[in-house]
């Protein structure tokens, strides 16, 4: 298929969504004709207002709630369905029928993503969508507002870049893809978001990345969202002469990001009014949240602010006398945001975890550790050896207990004051000195609440008309548990082995890999395999077979399945199969089995993406 | 982009069955009269200019009705993001500066933020006030108000003393056919 005229890249972000675009036909290399595409949505009832942003949410109205007339877009819609700022708006005074956060329900593990399950704890009346059909709904949203103004061009047929967390698993990144298949995009590729952040600042510097990096460099891109935290290594490598990124290590997925930090500040503040004798609804505990957001913003964007007020409107009409005014000091901020959020703590500590108790209900696992900079230090001393295979890298320092950044990239709406930008570069930067290193320098991004969408963008018209692209492939070896041959003994679980199917850094497109190990499949009965994944383990090589390991360099992950159909054989016969690995051009695991007594057929091996409770 | 913003704009216009003159006159009507409501020296100002001895006789004007659409719809936006219309409704006079400061940072929140997200508003003139500016004859008279000595012939010297405001782009949002504007602020009912 022909490449479409525009490149488009789609941040589907866990708060936001945005669409950026490049006009590839009127492009040149030193010239590209770049925009982000406004989205028509509702805004409040019967008015409909484009905006760069599309807030991730969704919100299942009651019948009698809004005349169907009000709910209607520039084009046909459901109106059981409302997305965007009104739903955002509505669903502050009624949470139970809000969905939102729908990205990180996506790769939850313990529970089934297509099954209706959102809103979460909403009563049994309101109507429920899955994680996948909320996702489905937001890139619909931004087909039809896309070709609305693109009636010649529509986004089916161009060339999309959908970009996901660096942390997602392959499971995860199947469904997001699935999602982007779903409303009719034809030619798709997954990004990881930090690349994206990365890709953008390629772009903006007009070609002059090359004098600001060197061989050798190692950019840690750290991505602090509205609801996720996400990290990235991207090293700089040389080919033939010329530069080369390479995505060298991701974080795992952790839930914490801007909105935890709001949540805080207006808690403080309550706390303060409650001490006064004053209540809040809920109605105003929101519009003090939001009051608190704009007071953060203000005195993070100003240091000789000592405070700002913070009012909070009465509810009803009697603003003047109802009105509650109360401030946020520079004082709360340093000590409930800066330092519960970004502490200043040696490159040794670690986030805390406790126990999550049995009866926990299933919600999000947001992090327990609301430290960014403990996340940071964590995932810096896991990658201590990440660059030990790249050649043009020196050895790590003797006694390096992490890998040293040369260079950090910001991302996301949290990191635009550049008072928590100098914090955390700061407190790297101490790291790295105790250990005798250089200062890690600042790359300077602009526009972190887009960055992700144009980023994409730029990926999607690089790969059609050239421009520099980061390499890394799979972030992570995969394994699969095999039960060790051994007598039973009972009461005893049989010892699992794992065998490594994908080795770490398989790029997409590149040949399938295959063990030796055969398996025997049960013909018509579905056959479950526990599936492990490792972010440090880089040197195994497919058919690997390991009967020990570090406890935390394999994490288990919900469990891949296949199932033979019956036809042409006897159900209950044993065909023997081999397990064969692929990274789709699009960016996702493939899974086959094939049998190893030859011959045309091929098996899916789906990830269970319904739960490993179920 | 820019005309594929006016495209888009333009379709919004159309679709809502209003022009884009008419909007804009319909704003700036709103602006004037609610700063001459609040504004004394601007009201007599504005009332001056209306006295001006005319040198020629001028046909009768075709006076347009304003559609009521816009006026509503940006009632309803200062209302929604401002609280405008509660603020006006109450009596200042039954509170204290301090309740009524603090209403009033709601009230001025709310109503910039309306002014940021639908509107451009830029000074009419780019010098500083108190400059001296120079006025070339064919000056458009709606844009500029003359004061005080205005005598002879243009070219004009004077002293900028307000640097006026002109509507540079107005981005209201689109209204649903049959959209009742007329409610203002839904009443609630929390149950």
């Amino acid at each position: 298929m022909s490449a479409g005229r525009y490149s488009i890249g789609i941040d589907l972000g866990t708060t936001h969504c945005a669409l950026a675009y490049i006009d590839s036909q009127e492009s040149h290399e030193d010239h590209l004709v770049e925009a982000v595409l406004p989205v028509p949505q509702l805004t409040a009832p019967g008015s409909v207002m484009p905006k760069p942003l599309l807030p991730s949410f969704l919100y299942l109205p009651h019948p009698d709630e809004f005349r169907p007339t009000d709910l209607t877009l520039p084009w046909t819609s459901d109106p059981s369905r409302i997305g965007g700022e009104l739903a955002r708006a509505q669903g502050a005074t009624t949470p139970i029928r809000l969905v939102s956060s729908a990205k990180s329900w996506l790769c939850h593990p313990d529970l089934d993503r297509r099954a209706a399950i959102l809103p979460d704890g909403a009563p049994d009346e309101v109507p429920k969508v899955s994680p996948f059909q909320a996702s489905v709904h937001y890139l619909a949203h931004l087909r039809e507002a896309w070709n609305l103004n693109h009636p010649q061009d529509p986004l089916e047929v161009q060339e999309v870049t959908v970009t996901v967390p660096a942390s997602f698993d392959p499971a995860a990144r199947e469904l997001t893809a699935e999602a982007a298949r779903a409303v009719g995009i034809a030619n798709l590729v997954l990004l990881e978001e930090p690349q994206a952040a990365l890709y953008s600042w390629v772009n903006d510097s007009h070609g002059n990345w090359r004098g600001q990096v060197r061989v050798g460099d190692i950019i840690l891109v750290v991505d602090v969202g509205g609801g996720t935290t996400d990290l990235s290594l991207i090293a700089v490598t040389e080919n033939q002469g010329a530069l080369e990124l390479t995505r060298i290590a991701v974080g795992d997925h952790i839930l914490l990001g801007g909105d935890n930090m709001d949540l805080t500040l207006a808690h403080l503040v309550r706390t303060k009014l409650q001490a006064d004798g004053v209540e809040l609804d809920r109605w105003q505990f929101q519009a003090l949240t939001h009051g608190c957001r704009q007071a953060k913003e203000a005195l993070l964007g100003d240091p000789d602010l000592g405070a700002v007020p913070v009012v909070v409107p009465s509810r009803g009409a009697r603003l003047i006398g109802g009105t509650v005014r109360t401030e946020l000091t520079r004082d709360d901020v340093a000590k409930t945001l800066v330092e519960g959020f970004f502490p200043d703590v040696p490159a040794t500590s670690r986030p805390t975890t406790r126990a999550r108790s049995a009866l926990t209900q299933v919600g999000l696992p947001y992090a327990q550790d609301p430290a960014v900079t403990r996340h940071l230090a964590a995932f810096l001393a896991r990658q201590a050896g990440a660059t030990l295979d790249l050649a043009g890298f020196a050895a790590p320092v003797v006694g390096a207990s992490f890998l040293h950044p040369t260079a950090i990239l910001f991302n996301g709406g949290v990191l635009k004051p550049n008072l928590l930008q100098d914090r955390v570069l700061r407190i790297i930067n101490a790291w790295l000195e105790a250990e005798g290193a250089p200062p890690a320098r600042l790359l300077s991004a602009r526009d972190l609440d887009l960055a992700v969408a144009r980023g994409a963008a730029f990926y999607a018209h690089a790969r059609h008309h050239g421009g520099v692209r980061i390499r890394g492939g799979t972030s992570h070896a995969y394994y699969v548990g095999v039960e060790a041959a051994a007598p039973a003994i009972p009461g005893l679980e049989p010892e699992i082995h794992a065998l490594c199917l994908v080795p770490f850094g398989l790029e997409e497109g590149s040949a399938p890999v295959s063990p030796h190990q055969e398996f025997g499949l049960v013909v018509g009965e579905p056959v479950r395999f526990r599936f492990f994944g490792s972010n440090v383990r880089r040197d195994d090589q497919v058919g690997d077979l390991f009967q020990d390991w570090p406890v935390d360099e394999l994490l288990e992950m919900e469990e891949i399945q296949t199932e033979l159909p019956a036809e042409g054989r006897n159900a209950g016969d044993v065909v023997p199969v081999r397990l064969q690995a692929a990274v789709s051009e699009v960016g996702t695991l493939e899974l086959t089995a094939i049998p190893s007594a030859g011959g045309e057929e091929r098996w899916k091996v789906a990830f269970n993406t319904r739960g490993n409770a179920g | 982009m820019p005309d594929q913003k006016m495209t888009f704009v333009g379709r919004l216009i159309v679709g809502a069955k209003w022009t884009g003159r008419v909007i804009r006159r319909i704003a700036i009507a709103f602006l004037v009269f609610g700063r001459a409501l609040w504004d004394t020296e601007y009201a007599r100002a504005f009332n001056r200019g209306l006295k001006l001895p005319r040198q020629t006789t001028v046909p009768a004007a075709t006076l347009d009705h304003a559609l009521p659409d816009a006026a509503l719809l940006l009632l309803g936006l200062l209302q929604k993001e401002g609280r405008l219309i509660d603020f006006l409704q109450q009596n200042v006079g039954d509170f204290s500066d301090q309740q009524v400061g603090a209403a009033t940072r709601v009230v001025h929140q709310g109503c910039r933020k309306v002014l940021d997200e639908y509107m451009t508003i830029v000074p009419v003139r780019a010098e500083a006030e108190g400059a001296r500016v120079l006025l070339e004859p064919g000056f458009d008279p709606t844009a500029v108000r003359l004061t005080g000595q205005v005598v002879g012939e243009p070219p004009f010297r004077g002293t900028l003393v307000h640097r006026g405001w002109r509507m540079a782009e107005l981005r209201l949002p689109q209204v649903a056919s049959g959209h009742d504007l007329t409610i203002l602020a839904a009443a609630e009912v929390e149950l």
